[in-house]
């Protein structure tokens, strides 16, 4: 709890200063909070070429920055990168250099990656960096897919499975390199349990009927799926060991696409009571199944629950296509970002990587929420979808 | 680095608690503009202390006034802050496990009877139900075969919703057999989603082949 300590101690000094000197009508912001609707960050990137430079500059927008002139910049990095990267960033409003590091080991690319995260971690509202972060998605190809793994720009894919039949909704585990997926490898969507470094991997479901959309619980320790074995798609949660299975839902609709809440007391997921497509929560050890208001959307599903606990991306579909959203995590009002579908949050809890369709298929992009900027990742051959982001 | 950031994660603050801070903040500033700096700035001390040993006599302050509930916007619905979903049905019939593998499949002899599913929906069009009655005569005729009941989706949808719907269709399919009297464990479902497309089209004429229920026939061998 020391952010929370933390936080309740500014409050509190602020308190105490507006009543030793003057009443402020000034709000306190948290500086982890970002909102909607923010403005990027101008910035300049100088004295890079080449890979370093185009590395920098993307991991800088895909975090809400907006690339401008040195004249123009509140922030200025720069640097060189003839042997290794070596950087600093200055305040241009303050004067002041924030930020003196050169980098050693790994690749060129892995530096600037390593730079930007500096970077990132200096400026307001966005967190921690999230350059050096992994994802996981599928690639289809006619009707074959498969998974594949990549460095969060899409650079460094490469294929987790093989085996030339459908492949779907990977899953992480949390701070592990271990992915749960569905295969029909076996003849019907059951799930698989796949170990990246190790390369082994077993079958998690194998239930009659449907087994799909695996999710972890942020311990590791359950993992909630959609099964059919009762004869209608329904929600179950197991330990990670398949044991102790648990059905959530008992209805005659189906359910899809569960997600869990940071503090793993709360799995989300689409349903559809009375013909009218919903998100619910349900408590991880079962209960009564509560509507989240996603007010103003039609027909939410894919919802992911921030890992700071504040927000649901979902997918909305309406008659024109799908919808990227976001609603706060208690209900309410939801908000349309984008165009697009299947989000998964990163780690800082501010960026959305989503599936975006264009001529002809598919592909991956980053959303940074708060600015709407929007990012392509690096394609891989074929059409990606389905991403998952490792936290 | 995983683990730092997880730590991070369980620290976070819900949006209830910051309002709650928030108005605390305000009620401060009222208060301020009072002039009673000294009797509040120990109020506040014994506050952020949690000093227990002399409790200060304080009046709480109502986060509202009496009687203002907030606004309201006219002429709309309010709907429950936290809604439920207030009903259970059974969910079906529960899908028991058969081997059948290295049983002939015969995907064409009923590829007419294939039955279609108007959009986002499982339910079984009157019209579409001759098509399943031929299949159960057929199985009744034949009592070692057994059916997989394959079911499909338009591209409409999120995959694993499809992948949801499609097998909500199978087992509509499948409840309708059982009802014409074959045993549940004579039929399997499965469940491709918008993976298996019939026609590859993006259009209305294409959507509406796609949204169906396919029989597969299984003979032992």
């Amino acid at each position: 709890m020391s952010v929370v300590v933390t936080r309740n101690v500014g409050l509190i000094l602020f308190a105490i200063s507006g009543l030793a000197l003057t009443a402020q009508e000034e709000v306190v912001i948290s500086k982890e909070a970002w909102h909607l609707n923010e403005l990027p960050i101008p910035i300049a990137v100088v004295g890079f070429s080449g890979e370093v430079e185009r590395v920098l500059k993307f991991d800088l927008e895909v975090v809400g920055c907006k690339l401008v002139s040195p004249s123009e910049a509140q922030y200025l990095v720069s640097g060189s990168n003839s042997e290794r990267v070596e950087g600093r960033l200055t305040d241009q409003i303050s004067k002041t250099v924030l930020l003196a590091k050169a980098y050693t080991g790994g690749t060129l690319r892995a530096q600037a990656h390593a730079f930007a995260d500096d970077i990132v971690a200096l400026l307001p509202n966005r967190g921690r960096g999230i350059a050096r972060t992994r994802i996981a998605f599928r690639v289809a190809q006619g009707q074959v897919s498969e998974i594949y793994v990549a460095d969060y720009d899409g650079f460094n894919a490469q294929p987790v499975t093989q085996d030339g039949t459908i492949t779907a909704a990977p899953a992480w585990v949390p701070g592990r390199l271990e992915l749960y997926y569905t295969s029909y490898k076996l003849g019907g969507p059951h799930i698989f349990r796949h170990d990246l470094s190790t390369g082994t991997r077993k079958v998690f479901a194998r239930y009659p009927g449907l087994n799909t959309s695996a999710a972890v619980s942020p311990d590791g320790r359950r993992v909630a799926m959609i099964l059919s074995k009762s004869g209608s798609p329904d929600l179950y949660v197991c330990n990670a060991d398949g044991s102790d299975l648990k059905q959530l839902t008992f209805t005659r609709e189906d359910e899809s696409s569960p997600c869990w809440s940071p503090d793993g007391r709360w799995i989300c997921f689409a349903a559809k009571p009375k013909e009218r497509r919903v998100l619910c929560k349900v408590r991880a050890d079962g209960g009564p199944v509560e509507i989240i208001r996603t007010g103003g959307v039609p027909n939410p599903t894919e919802p992911d629950w921030s890992p700071d606990g504040r927000w649901i991306a979902f997918t909305s579909q309406t008659r024109a296509g799908f919808d990227i959203c976001v609603v706060p995590a208690e209900g309410g009002t939801a908000t349309v970002l984008v165009a697009g579908e299947d989000p998964s949050w990163a780690p800082n809890s501010r960026t959305l990587i989503f599936t975006r369709r264009v001529q002809g298929g598919t592909v991956l992009s980053l959303l940074d929420v708060p600015t709407r900027q929007v990012k392509d990742v690096a394609r891989v051959s074929g059409n990606c979808s389905q991403p998952s982001w490792a936290r | 680095m995983w683990h730092e950031f997880r730590a991070i994660v369980r620290n976070q603050v819900g949006p209830d608690k910051l309002a709650e801070e928030n108005s605390n903040v305000t009620w401060n500033m009222k208060l301020n503009k009072l002039g009673n700096l000294l009797v509040i700035g120990l109020m506040v001390t014994c506050a952020v202390c949690g000093c227990r040993k002399k409790p200060v006599a304080v009046t709480p302050i109502p986060q509202r006034p009496p009687g203002q509930v907030g606004d309201v916007s006219p002429g709309r619905p309010i709907e429950p802050a936290r809604e439920t979903v207030g009903y259970e049905t059974p969910s079906g019939i529960p899908i028991s496990e058969v081997d059948r593998t290295g049983w002939r499949e015969d995907a064409e002899m009923f590829k007419s009877e294939t039955v279609y599913f108007d959009f986002d929906s499982s339910a079984i069009k009157p019209g579409e139900r001759p098509k399943i009655q031929t299949v159960a005569t057929y199985m009744k005729a034949n009592p070692r075969v057994a059916v997989r009941v394959e079911g499909h989706c338009d591209e409409r949808g999120t995959i694993e919703y499809n992948r949801a719907l499609g097998e909500r269709r199978a087992l509509a399919i499948r409840e309708e057999l059982v009802r014409l009297g074959i045993a549940p464990d004579r039929i399997s479902t499965i469940s491709y989603g918008e993976e298996r497309p019939v026609d590859p089209g993006h259009n209305e004429e294409a959507w509406r082949k796609n949204r169906r229920g396919e029989f597969v026939i299984l003979t032992p061998p």
